[in-house]
């Protein structure tokens, strides 16, 4: 190496100590904000390294990249309803009015050159950031990472999900093409549906009736000021958090709940989350260039006297519409006030009450498990069958919403009738997400007994040895220390103790009800769990087992009590 | 930071004396020595805290040949990013608008391919540069407690409370209250500032343009319609004739206008041989088995496109609720609750359809003011 690079940094400079170009902007900077004391600690922040904790990051970058395509966008966008005839260059529509939005939007995609790459790279990345966010929140949710000190960042995380949705939903509907109208008239249904201030909340948001000439200026204005704002802000509020709190890492070797081990944010994480950067924007501009999305021209100006068979609304509303597909004809009228519960439940209420229950969620949790520490160690889903049940429970319930949101196209495409489809998925919204349950519990449970038995017993070989008198047995291999450390390093949970049902002075105590609750809750929680082997355990496993012979130690006739179903030897 | 100084490139010496030390313990890796890491047994774990693993140095860390083609790599990656780049502005120019390319836009397709690639080899490059030849010793940072400490706490608290008791707010009361009070009402202004969003609902949902003698057209050419016009079976989407009528060459509907009075107005016009129709009510409001109904679904408005001749079940595409024509639009599935409305007809002296009224009850999606007059 030369000693020319002084700039490259602190190979050169740290035995030279002299900064080269760098220390006089440095110096002017500092004069003035004095950033150098938050600089010197940030710089070399640690954080941890594992594949999963790039889904946030894919969100990030999907929202940055949302910025700049929206840009380029609102250069040539004209939110305005006033209706002109079409003149442009797509002669299908020549001569045919529609409303200033659209034609502009048609301008976009054959005019500007690049528009239409911009599109979509605009709306894959709107589809791409709501992806990233919510897998993002299912990999916080199963590992755990939601829990003290997190849970303040677990709560602005789901108002970045909702807000996320209602941005999508506001930009899908600006182009006012038939689907995006398709989907308002929708829109404009549900806001009819709150009680009794439905009627108003439409005309006030709408400007008079449906679809009215004020809606699109308005939900333009929301769409790349108000909502992106109040995004930027939140997502600077869970980035800062994130710094505080920092990053949560897996367990494992020196990787306690008191450090954390990786890497510095520079050079290695400036490289590879900047790197990663350009690789989510590279791969959304390819999207735009290989993968239609949206092709506004194709259906024409929102008329509300037309559809199109099988419209289908991005992808995160699609469980909102397969609701309200799967919602049976409940509606009524009290007092001359017409409740029409068929569209509030499942459009206005479902996303109330999935909102409100992943928000108590960390908080229910700790009551039940009365755990009040900071934990910065993930955890295996594993190794929290309860909270992974609840979580593939409410997987399932999503995905048959889903799925019955293309009950059309799933009829159409496999011949089905599409009733069938909708009453299977009625019985099955209750039956499914429980059945999710038990199962996904108990394969934990079973995965938590395989874990526990490779500690005790290392890793089976599949060398199957024939002792002198004939019985066959597996061979396992010694875990090395650190696999057996990696695989016990977590928290044993404690079942919390039925209170007693009096006090000391022997009368029926008067608050434990609540204790009651909480203590069946624990047990419900944690009392199947196989816990990690004990110290004890162990020991007598390497003690008894000898799993690293050739041959079980079978005294006598007696202690051999016949082989198992695989064929070895019984011998616990 | 004192690990810094155990660094010299080579990867081959690592420290594990600074406070906080890197890449483990080569030298004693059964027995960690870092500061901070557990070595005892926590109670009732069965395996002690190995501490870090030592470090496997990469091929780039020993081989100068490696380290210096890892260099190229990654150099020819960002190289060819450049070019990709210079390609973009090319092809910008060069292509025009409407070029066919494999049945897509060319020129969208070649400023996305080469602006994806371009990006796309900046970003490998970079992580490529982190893996190979950047410092891959692991550090160790110790983490703090999320709360302060407990004498920031109190200091905090004794401020805030001193602060609040030298404003005296918990003390003049008749201050606070007033204050709270013009606080407050300002709320009032924002929520007030915004009546004038909309007007109120009035009757406007509840009323469509048509009324007694307003001829029922073919949707597309506004043709007026006559029974004949219909076939047994077949459904035609239909449109008041006053939306094609013109004034002094200005149409009487255009527009926004237009727009709100077609979400409400649209209808669909259905013949049946009169046996078939079941409900003997709905019958009578048509002509010789011609029935007309809203087109607007009852359950969240969208256009009821969907007609199946054999069974007389009109469908909604948006959530497929399915109303049955031969029974008065009566609901047989689906979401919906009421039945599709359904508009009286009539014949005018020249036999064209018209319409004897409006709809007896608001088309398009319940609200709650619905069933009050």
């Amino acid at each position: 190496m030369s000693t020319r690079i002084e700039t490259e940094g602190s190979s050169t400079a740290s035995t030279k100590r002299s900064y080269g170009p760098l220390a006089g902007p440095t110096r002017w900077i500092d004069d003035r904000i004095g950033l150098a004391g938050l600089a010197k600690k940030q710089m070399r922040k640690v954080f941890p390294e594992h594949w999963s904790f790039m889904l946030g990051e894919i969100a990030l970058y999907s929202f940055v990249v949302l910025l700049l395509s929206g840009v380029f966008l609102s250069l040539w966008f004209d939110p305005s309803m006033v209706e002109v005839e079409y003149q442009g260059a797509y002669a299908p529509w020549r001569g045919v009015h529609m409303s200033t939005a659209y034609a502009s939007s048609l301008d976009l995609s054959f005019e500007v050159r690049g528009g239409l790459l911009m599109r979509q790279i605009h709306h894959w990345a709107a589809t791409l950031f709501l992806a990233a966010m919510l897998v993002h929140m299912l990999r916080v949710f199963f590992t755990g990472a939601y829990r003290k000190p997190r849970e303040t960042n677990w709560l602005v995380g789901l108002a970045l999900l909702q807000l996320g949705i209602v941005e999508g939903f506001a930009g899908y509907s600006l182009p006012d093409d038939l689907l995006s109208g398709t989907g308002l008239r929708i829109a404009e249904g549900l806001m009819r549906s709150i009680p009794v201030v439905g009627t108003y909340i439409s005309f006030f948001v709408f400007g008079g009736e449906f679809p009215g000439s004020d809606f699109i200026p308005r939900i333009y204005v929301a769409h790349v000021l108000l909502i992106p704002g109040i995004l930027l802000g939140l997502i600077t509020f869970h980035m800062l958090l994130l710094v505080y709190n920092k990053h949560t890492q897996w367990p494992g070797p020196g990787r306690t709940n008191d450090n954390v081990v990786g890497y510095p944010l520079l050079p290695v994480y400036m490289a590879k989350a900047g790197g990663f950067f350009f690789v989510v924007f590279g791969v959304t501009a390819l999207m735009g260039a290989l993968f239609q999305i949206n092709p506004v021209w194709a259906f024409g100006p929102y008329d509300p006297s037309k559809v199109t068979a099988g419209s289908q609304p991005d992808w995160y509303m699609g469980w909102l519409d397969g609701a309200l597909r799967m919602m049976p004809a409940l509606e009524f009228t009290v007092f001359d006030w017409t409740f029409s519960l068929n569209v509030f439940l499942p459009g206005v209420a479902l996303m109330g009450l999935l909102f409100g229950v992943l928000a108590a969620y960390p908080f229910v949790e700790q009551w039940v498990t009365g755990d009040k520490r900071e934990h910065h160690l993930l955890q295996r889903p594993r190794n929290a069958p309860t909270r992974t049940a609840f979580g593939v429970a409410g997987i399932t319930a999503y995905g048959l919403l889903w799925i019955s949101g293309g009950n059309d196209i799933i009829a159409t495409t496999f011949g089905v009738d599409f009733y069938t489809i909708t009453r299977t998925l009625r019985i099955l919204i209750f039956v499914a997400p429980v059945l999710a349950f038990i199962v996904t519990k108990r394969i934990c449970i079973g995965l938590q007994r395989q874990s526990a038995e490779t500690v005790l017993h290392g890793r089976e070989s599949g060398i199957i040895m024939r002792s002198p008198d004939g019985a066959y047995s597996e061979r396992h291999v010694p875990l090395a220390p650190e696999a057996a450390y990696a695989l016990t390093a977590h928290d044993r949970p404690d079942v919390a103790a039925l209170p007693p049902a009096t006090d000391h002075n022997g009368v029926a105590a008067p608050h434990n009800r609540v204790q009651h609750a909480r203590a069946r809750l624990s047990r419900f929680w944690y009392a199947d769990d196989r816990q990690k082997p004990t110290a004890d355990e162990l020991e007598q496993a390497h003690a008894h087992g000898h799993d690293d012979e050739p041959a079980p130690e079978l005294d006598s006739a007696q202690e051999f009590q016949g082989v198992n179903e695989l064929g070895l030897p019984r011998r616990h | 930071m004192s690990h810094d100084e155990h660094r010299t490139g080579e990867g081959a010496t690592e420290g594990g004396t600074g406070s906080h030390p890197v890449g483990g313990a080569a030298s004693v890796p059964a027995k960690p020595v870092h500061d901070g890491h557990r070595v005892e047994l926590r109670v009732g774990d069965p395996v002690a805290d190995p501490g870090l693993g030592t470090h496997e140095p990469r091929p780039t860390d020993i081989d100068p040949a490696a380290e210096k083609r890892a260099e190229r790599q990654i150099s020819l990656l960002f190289a060819i990013s450049a070019l990709l780049t210079l390609g973009f502005c090319v092809a910008y120019f060069a292509i025009p608008r409407d070029t066919e390319f494999a049945g897509t836009n060319a020129l969208n397709l070649t400023l996305g391919v080469t602006l994806g690639l371009a990006l796309l080899l900046i970003g490998i490059g970079a992580i490529q540069w982190a893996k190979t030849l950047m410092d891959d010793h692991e550090m160790v940072e110790m983490r703090h407690g999320s709360s302060s400490s407990a004498e920031d706490r109190a200091e905090a608290l004794a401020a805030f409370e001193q602060g609040a008791d030298e404003s005296g707010f918990g003390r003049r009361s008749m201050l606070r209250g007033t204050l709270l009070t013009s606080l407050g009402v300002l709320g009032l202004p924002a929520v007030v500032l915004l009546a004038d969003l909309g007007p109120l609902p009035g009757d406007d949902p509840r009323k469509t343009v048509w009324a007694k003698g307003v001829h029922v057209v073919n949707d597309v050419d506004g043709k007026k319609l006559r029974l004949d016009d219909i076939q047994f079976g077949q459904l035609v989407n239909g449109q008041p004739g006053v939306f094609f009528e013109t004034e002094d060459g200005e149409p009487l509907y255009e527009g926004t206008e237009l727009l709100n009075a077609k979400a409400k107005a649209s209808v669909v016009l259905v013949r049946m041989v009169p046996d078939e129709i079941v409900n003997a009510g709905s019958a009578a409001k048509g002509v010789e088995g011609v029935l007309c109904f809203s087109k607007i679904c009852p359950h969240l408005g969208c256009p009821i496109s969907l007609w199946e001749q054999q069974t007389k079940n009109l469908i909604c595409p948006c959530h497929q609720s399915t109303f049955d024509l031969a029974d008065g639009g009566s609901v047989v599935f689906g979401p919906a609750k009421r039945a599709v409305a359904q508009l009286e007809l009539g014949l005018d002296e020249e036999g064209y359809l018209i319409a004897m009224g409006d709809f007896p009850e608001p088309v398009g999606p319940s609200f709650p003011e619905f069933y009050q007059d």
